[in-house]
């Protein structure tokens, strides 16, 4: 299991295109995902609405969780994403 | 059952133009929900049934997706991509399959779901992720109609010539239109921005918006007169108004068709001297519109409309795109696009800029001159009517230059994006022609220079008689002291045009001055070369320069230029001979 904590840093927050962009791509991997907000919010990062239900803006800060064969890759790939602001 | 008569609701007048006509409501099927419990050995054929029309749904979705993307471009049909993505999402599969396992019937799981769902959304702060319950609303809708075997009524099902009637009109409905059966849009959310407001004045189509309660009160088949006009439905009128109705509806058609004829006609005074009437338009949607009612240039491409209804800054590729099809529209016809015009209100809206409030945003930070302050956002849009500009005949003009320093800041701006274009060998056109809207009296005084560094001038009269007479017409107590016909706004408007002229450029008015045929012959009579208008006005406008002579309307114009006040200006204007 390894864990990442990501700052939200994209103007627009996890609004829809963003949000599609973070499950396509969490979902290429076979780890499951998960991203914990404020210390409860605990959802999976493959589920748009779960993602959506965050309501994270730019500045918040997202603990995400992976835990299966794959789990180095997909948080660096997570975070490259986050790093090019979803190419806003 | 007993039909009330005469129910007036009022709303948004949200595009002009009266009808009368049967309603056809779009309605929000109230889909009938039962629990049902399902027998151990048929749970795993109704998890198949919730397959088959996830399934389903995921092909109307597609449709969807492609429909929009055809009509409406990219932009758009995002919505529909997220709406694949919610209705793949792995959580709420699961917990739907988790319901059907324990026995609840596929119908019921999915509303249960749904339902979980959107009180979790209703609970967030933040407007924007809240309002994100309606996408999935929709895609919980979408599947119960195919588990249900129920047909959503859409606007594709509309056979007859009716007026339609909805809560509210989403882009997927948008595009399932069918302009020739369509006499109206009655709709209770909205306002003169709103989506469908925007859309029915680009199809020409009357509509009342934010009637709030039309949808429940209507019934399918009611007899309903619009008026677009005022912003007023008529709901099951008596026979009396109904004639009175039918006679201004006769009349307004009687007119229109007359001047159809002059569609293709010249605009030519009697005695030979011609003048250009283009049109004003907020979109792509509106061309089709003016060219129809015979524009031959669009005088005045708003550019807000890029801005609103959106949550992100618009790309310089969503500029192009925009920009790209009004331009080949238009092809060999001139379509001058304005650089956007927006206080800072909206840029902070848009989570752009952190500006105060404005004490007088009329004298505050707006149009060029925000862009001069924040380049990226001019920057992102001049690129965007450069690549553009290939397609056609393309004129750039900047809005609210007061003197020659804003018009040089922003054309060096522009010279280096040209610059930056060349050195990517991004293609535009060279000789693309810049203009400068005259609407601040600073301007107007020193149009001889202007002259010298512009292709073209267009005035926009609203805003230079507000700041002329120190007038702000949206405040009731002063809005009496507006008026064109103040003699010091007719001078000034022919010490423009004058002063154009000695400096080799052609003039235009794209404000509503400009659309009045009162003020017509007095324009012509100045000299005015173009007139931008609004579409529904330009065959009015051509109506009265071919009916007047030109030596007639320069004397009448000289006469008015020494006139001290409104009245006689008036009395003047009034004999001008119409033959």
């Amino acid at each position: 299991m390894k864990e990442k904590i990501i700052i939200v840093s994209n103007k627009m927050g996890l609004h829809a295109r963003p949000a599609a962009m973070l499950v396509q791509t969490a979902s290429k991997y076979k780890s499951s995902v998960k991203i914990i907000k404020d210390d409860f919010v605990d959802i999976d990062a493959k589920s748009i609405m779960g993602i959506m239900s965050l309501a994270a803006r730019q500045g918040s800060q997202l603990k995400f969780i992976a835990d299966g064969p794959d789990e180095n890759e997909v948080l660096t790939e997570l975070e490259s994403l986050f790093k090019s602001n979803f190419s806003e | 059952m007993s039909k009330s008569n005469n129910i007036i609701l009022k709303g948004v007048a949200a595009s002009a133009g009266v009808v009368i006509g049967k309603a056809f409501l779009l309605d929000e099927d109230e889909l009938c929900l039962i629990y049902k419990e399902i027998p151990k050995n048929e749970r795993a054929s109704e998890k198949k049934r919730l397959d088959a029309a996830v399934e389903k749904t995921r092909q109307e979705l597609k449709e969807i997706y492609n429909k929009i993307n055809d009509v409406l471009g990219e932009n758009y049909a995002h919505i529909a991509d997220a709406h694949i993505l919610i209705l793949d999402d792995p959580t709420m599969r699961k917990d739907v399959y988790k319901l059907i396992e324990d026995g609840t019937n596929a119908e019921y799981a999915i509303f249960k779901v749904i339902d979980k769902i959107v009180r979790s959304f209703e609970s967030i702060k933040d407007d924007y992720f809240k309002e994100r319950k309606v996408d999935v609303q929709e895609v919980g809708k979408k599947i119960l109609a195919n588990l249900l075997g129920k047909q959503e009524k859409s606007l594709i099902n509309l056979k007859k010539s009716s007026i339609v009637v909805a809560h509210n009109l989403t882009p997927a409905d948008t595009v399932t239109i069918r302009e020739k059966l369509i006499k109206g849009f009655v709709i209770d959310i909205g306002g003169k921005t709103s989506h469908t407001a925007i859309m029915a004045q680009g199809l020409g189509i009357p509509a009342v918006v934010g009637l709030k309660v039309a949808s429940s009160q209507i019934k399918t088949g009611d007899t309903i007169i619009l008026d677009g006009n005022v912003g007023e439905i008529i709901l099951n009128p008596s026979a009396e108004i109904l004639e009175k109705y039918q006679k201004d509806y006769d009349r307004q058609y009687e007119e229109i068709k007359e001047l159809r004829k002059l569609k293709n006609l010249s605009i030519e005074t009697i005695d030979k001297h011609s003048a250009l009437i283009f049109a004003n338009i907020d979109n792509s949607g509106e061309v089709s519109t003016a060219l129809n009612n015979g524009a031959i240039g669009i005088g005045l491409y708003r550019t807000e409309f890029m801005y609103f209804n959106r949550n992100a800054m618009p790309s310089e590729q969503d500029h192009f795109e925009e920009y790209a099809k009004v331009v080949k529209e238009m092809s060999q016809y001139p379509t001058t696009i304005r650089t956007v015009d927006l206080g800072g209100d909206k840029f902070t809206k848009l989570g752009l800029l952190k500006l105060g409030q404005e004490q007088n945003p009329f004298l505050g930070l707006r149009a060029i001159r925000l862009c001069l302050k924040y380049p990226d956002i001019f920057i992102s849009q001049l690129k965007g009517i450069l690549r553009a500009s290939v397609f056609g005949k393309v004129r750039l003009m900047y809005p609210m230059i007061s003197g020659i320093d804003e018009l040089r800041a922003a054309n060096k701006i522009l010279q280096s994006v040209k610059q930056e274009l060349r050195k990517k060998d991004v293609s535009f056109d060279e000789n693309m022609e810049v203009g400068a809207m005259i609407e601040i009296p600073s301007a107007a005084v020193i149009m001889d220079v202007i002259a010298k560094e512009v292709d073209f001038v267009s005035i926009g009269t609203n805003d230079l008689i507000q700041y002329t007479l120190a007038v702000d017409r949206v405040n009731e107590n002063v809005a009496n002291i507006y008026d064109p016909k103040h003699p010091a706004v007719l001078r000034l408007i022919k010490q423009i045009i004058d002063s154009a002229h000695k400096g080799k450029i052609e003039v235009g008015i794209c404000g509503e001055m400009a659309g009045d045929p009162l003020y017509t012959a007095v324009l012509l009579g100045f000299g005015l070369d173009e007139f931008s208008v609004s579409a529904s006005q330009i065959l009015k406008i051509k109506k009265v320069i071919r009916s007047v002579s030109f030596k007639e309307v320069k004397e009448i114009s000289d006469k008015i230029l020494q006139c001290g006040d409104k009245e006689s200006i008036l009395k003047i204007m009034s004999r001008i001979q119409v033959h």
